[in-house]
């Protein structure tokens, strides 16, 4: 499976591919996780890549072969649109976050035209409001655990207790309880919508 | 040992650790900085000393120092840095070493956070220096630990060259039970370690005899691999290209022969020879220069092999940025005149323009904003910067960047143009980390030939671009040991710099006056703005607050400073973003007072 994660540098979609790195490796898959740190990290367009299967080659997912999208921004999530493969999973945190050049009149963000894009393209598109469900959880600073809780609803490859386990590993304390609820938060929303 | 999901990075320092490394150095240098920042937390655990040096020269040649007395000793920095270590590096290998030297220098193809895309590989055979050209983490780690076998077998330095999709790729790999050797250095005297023109000739034919046995070797190494069928048509590759190839290969379910050179050089001759017999033609994928390619064409043309050779050269493979299976599947198609498969085509809407941008509440865009008004806003005063966050000073509106070189080139450019346009003002900003690294000789230059430098440091108490490493003025070393911090007032003084000034830069209206008052002075000045990066701990101030009575909605605060923790509506009325770290900049900005302290 491959899985495209991308969002704002400072949304932790870090931590979110290697939470699913980890998992994948337990589960006993070849992993792969590739991402661009330094300069294009802040406030940046930021882009990781999780690969898992039996045998794996390049750390790269090819144009059109993404089995699922993770959008932890909405113009984000549409930059990579091309990444996805026809019937692949979309899972797009609907926060908007509109970069200077914007104000400085250099640029356009426009939301509207790219909801409307995603739902033509992909049936099933999920849109989540993961800051404020990351709010509720206690902890603005979830919003990874959300959305990874939210993946676990979404798609079957790896248990959501494997994935909850690898990520409450890597917290202690109130953080850990805050990522715990962020994650069940996000999980119970997607499982939710289906009912 | 259980897997992990390792970076190359992080590999390679655990082959490091496997391999028994004694004396490890580094400067930071993105995509290479995460190996010394895992040695150095391992440090204490397995007794082998880790330090953070001045500059890249000075990390080379504390590690040659180390080698050079029996110690096991690994330099790590990106490829730039490597320009600036050259010097130890030729007349090392000269003269060899004792222990095992590995330096691990990173490759940047793209580049993503680089000014070149120059290639280690070239610079390798350049130095007359054996490099290794790890594909994935895993082989890292393995070509890491060898690499200081090979070192000591031959006495040469060895460079491992990773790109970045190796440095910063996760993958599973195994780490290794580690066990300590304890080894005792020595520096014998009387050895071989002084060079002279008369040495050098001596040292030199017997290096040109060291590579032939090294070549030898090569040519046998595991790390070279051939696959598939035979046949006439084979495709040779190198680094992370080898597993584009396989993938692309699989995609198009075709095997051809294909031959993988992890030992780019000295090159592997005898084992190439032997995958060339019979071959009518070759395609050569490889990533930068065409390394591999130009030593397969001088191989054919030394067989006298009738051999067609495409690559680079014939424009099948791209020479400028990354590689990629699409890229590679494309290049692979085209040259086997395969139908190309279809390419994805997706309407999206327009996206906006994510440029990277100073963090929210970062100094240096009050440091950047207080430089724009000292000069006078329509002023020609040129901007010679530097390399580290503050390069994104170039972006608008603060657009307070003029030129950008290399580490430390901000001061002395600003002499050249100085120099070459009399009367012309220049004010020279780079940071502190840089500074140290190699600012100081370029001030002291000024100094010595009267140049009227104003030269703006920008000290934010760290090396904050490759991850927040403390460096001589911040008086902590890699492993946490606090040490006295090297006075960068008292340097400067002692340098012969008759004007220093220490301002906050966020208190707007001093540091304006300051940098005035340097342009003013008729000697080189300097103006240090001193302030925390916002993203060391305990920096966070209570963020601001509109003062809705207040605003007027002129939108200055938004566009005059570009802060991601300020937005605005279509009337132009301001929002304070959760981001925001209660800088105060925006305050300072505002005509009317209308932005105030509000809650954490």
């Amino acid at each position: 499976m491959d899985i495209i994660i991308c969002g704002v540098g400072g949304q932790g979609t870090v931590l979110a591919s290697r939470v699913l790195g980890d998992a994948a490796i337990r589960k006993g898959y070849q992993v792969r996780t590739s991402e661009i740190i330094g300069m294009a990290q802040r406030e940046g367009s930021v882009l990781s890549e999780v690969r898992m299967a039996a045998e794996l080659q390049g750390p790269l997912v090819p144009d059109a072969g993404a089995d699922f999208l993770l959008g932890f921004e909405l113009a984000e999530a549409t930059r990579y649109a091309h990444k996805i493969k026809p019937g692949s999973q979309v899972l797009i945190n609907q926060q908007t976050i509109i970069p200077p050049a914007v104000f400085l009149g250099a640029s356009v963000y426009p939301a509207e035209e790219m909801l409307a894009f995603w739902k033509s393209l992909v049936s099933g598109v999920v849109f989540i409001d993961a800051v404020h469900l990351a709010q509720q959880a206690g902890e603005r600073r979830t919003v990874s655990a959300v959305m990874l809780g939210a993946f676990t609803a979404m798609n079957q490859e790896l248990e959501p207790d494997l994935v909850r386990e690898e990520l409450l590993t890597r917290f202690s304390g109130e953080k850990k309880d805050y990522n715990a609820r962020a994650f069940d938060l996000g999980r119970e929303y997607v499982e939710g919508l289906s009912r | 040992m259980s897997k992990k999901l390792l970076l190359g990075n992080e590999a390679i320092a655990w082959g490091a650790i496997a391999a028994g490394v004694n004396v490890v150095t580094a400067y930071p240098g993105t995509p290479s900085t995460e190996i010394f920042t895992t040695l150095a937390k391992e440090a204490l655990n397995y007794e082998f000393h880790a330090e953070w040096c001045v500059n890249e020269k000075v990390a080379l040649e504390v590690a040659y120092g180390a080698a050079i007395s029996g110690a096991r000793s690994l330099v790590s920095m990106k490829q730039v840095g490597l320009n600036v270590a050259a010097d130890p590096l030729l007349s090392g290998v000269y003269l060899g070493v004792k222990g095992g030297m590995v330096l691990v220098v990173a490759d940047d193809p793209g580049p993503h956070s680089s000014q070149t895309e120059q290639d280690t590989r070239q610079f390798a055979r350049f130095a007359k220096v054996p490099v290794l050209d790890p594909s994935n983490p895993r082989e890292a780690m393995e070509m890491t630990r060898e690499a200081f076998a090979i070192s000591e077998r031959y006495h040469l330095p060895v460079i491992v060259r990773p790109t970045t999709r190796v440095c910063h790729v996760g993958q599973d790999v195994e780490v290794p039970d580690i066990e300590r050797l304890v080894r005792r250095a020595r520096f014998d005297k009387g050895g071989d370690y002084v060079i002279f023109p008369s040495v050098s000739t001596r040292k030199h034919g017997e290096l040109l005899a060291t590579l032939q046995k090294v070549e030898e070797e090569f040519s046998a190494s595991p790390f070279n691999t051939s696959q598939g069928p035979r046949g006439e048509t084979g495709i040779i590759a190198s680094g992370v290209s080898y597993h584009y190839v396989e993938e692309a290969l699989a995609v198009l379910k075709i095997d051809l022969p294909r031959l993988k050179i992890s030992t780019p050089y000295p090159f592997p001759g005898q084992l190439t020879a032997e995958f060339l017999a019979g071959k009518s033609r070759v395609l050569v994928v490889e990533e930068q220069d065409p390394v591999v390619e130009d030593e397969i064409l001088r191989l054919a043309g030394r067989l006298g092999q009738s051999l067609q050779v495409s690559g680079q050269g014939d424009g099948r493979v791209k020479g400028v940025g990354e590689l990629n299976v699409d890229l590679v599947l494309r290049s692979i198609s085209d040259w086997l005149d395969l139908p190309l498969p279809s390419a994805v085509k997706m309407e999206t809407p327009e996206l906006p323009l994510r440029r990277p941008i100073l963090c929210a509440g970062c100094p240096h865009r009050a440091s950047f904003y207080a430089i724009r008004r000292a000069a006078g806003k329509k002023s020609d005063v040129v901007f010679t910067g530097d390399i580290g966050c503050y390069t994104l000073g170039v972006m608008p509106p603060l657009e307070a960047v003029d030129t950008c070189l290399c580490m430390g080139g901000a001061i002395t450019q600003a002499q050249g143009i100085g120099r070459a346009e009399p009367g012309r003002q220049t004010i020279a900003v780079l940071g502190d980390s840089t500074f140290f690294h190699s600012g100081l000789p370029g001030v002291i230059n000024a100094v010595y030939n009267q140049y009227p430098l104003t030269l703006v440091i920008l000290d934010n108490s760290t090396t904050a671009m490759t991850g927040f490493q403390p460096h001589p003025g911040t008086g902590v070393t890699a492993t946490g040991q606090e040490v006295n911090p090297v006075d960068m007032v008292k340097l400067l003084e002692g340098c012969g710099v008759a004007h220093i000034r220490v301002v906050d830069p966020v208190k707007l209206q001093d540091s304006i006056a300051a940098v005035k008052e340097a342009l003013d002075f008729p000697g080189p000045a300097v103006v240090i703005m001193r302030s925390p990066c916002v993203n060391l701990p305990a920096t966070r101030k209570p963020s601001v607050e509109i003062q809705g009575e207040k605003c007027r909605d002129c939108g200055l605060c938004v566009t005059e400073i570009g802060c991601p923790a300020l937005v605005m509506n279509t009337e132009k009325h301001p929002r304070v973003l959760e981001g925001c770290v209660g800088c105060e900049l925006c305050s300072a900005v505002c005509p009317f007072d209308a932005i105030g302290k509000g809650e954490i």
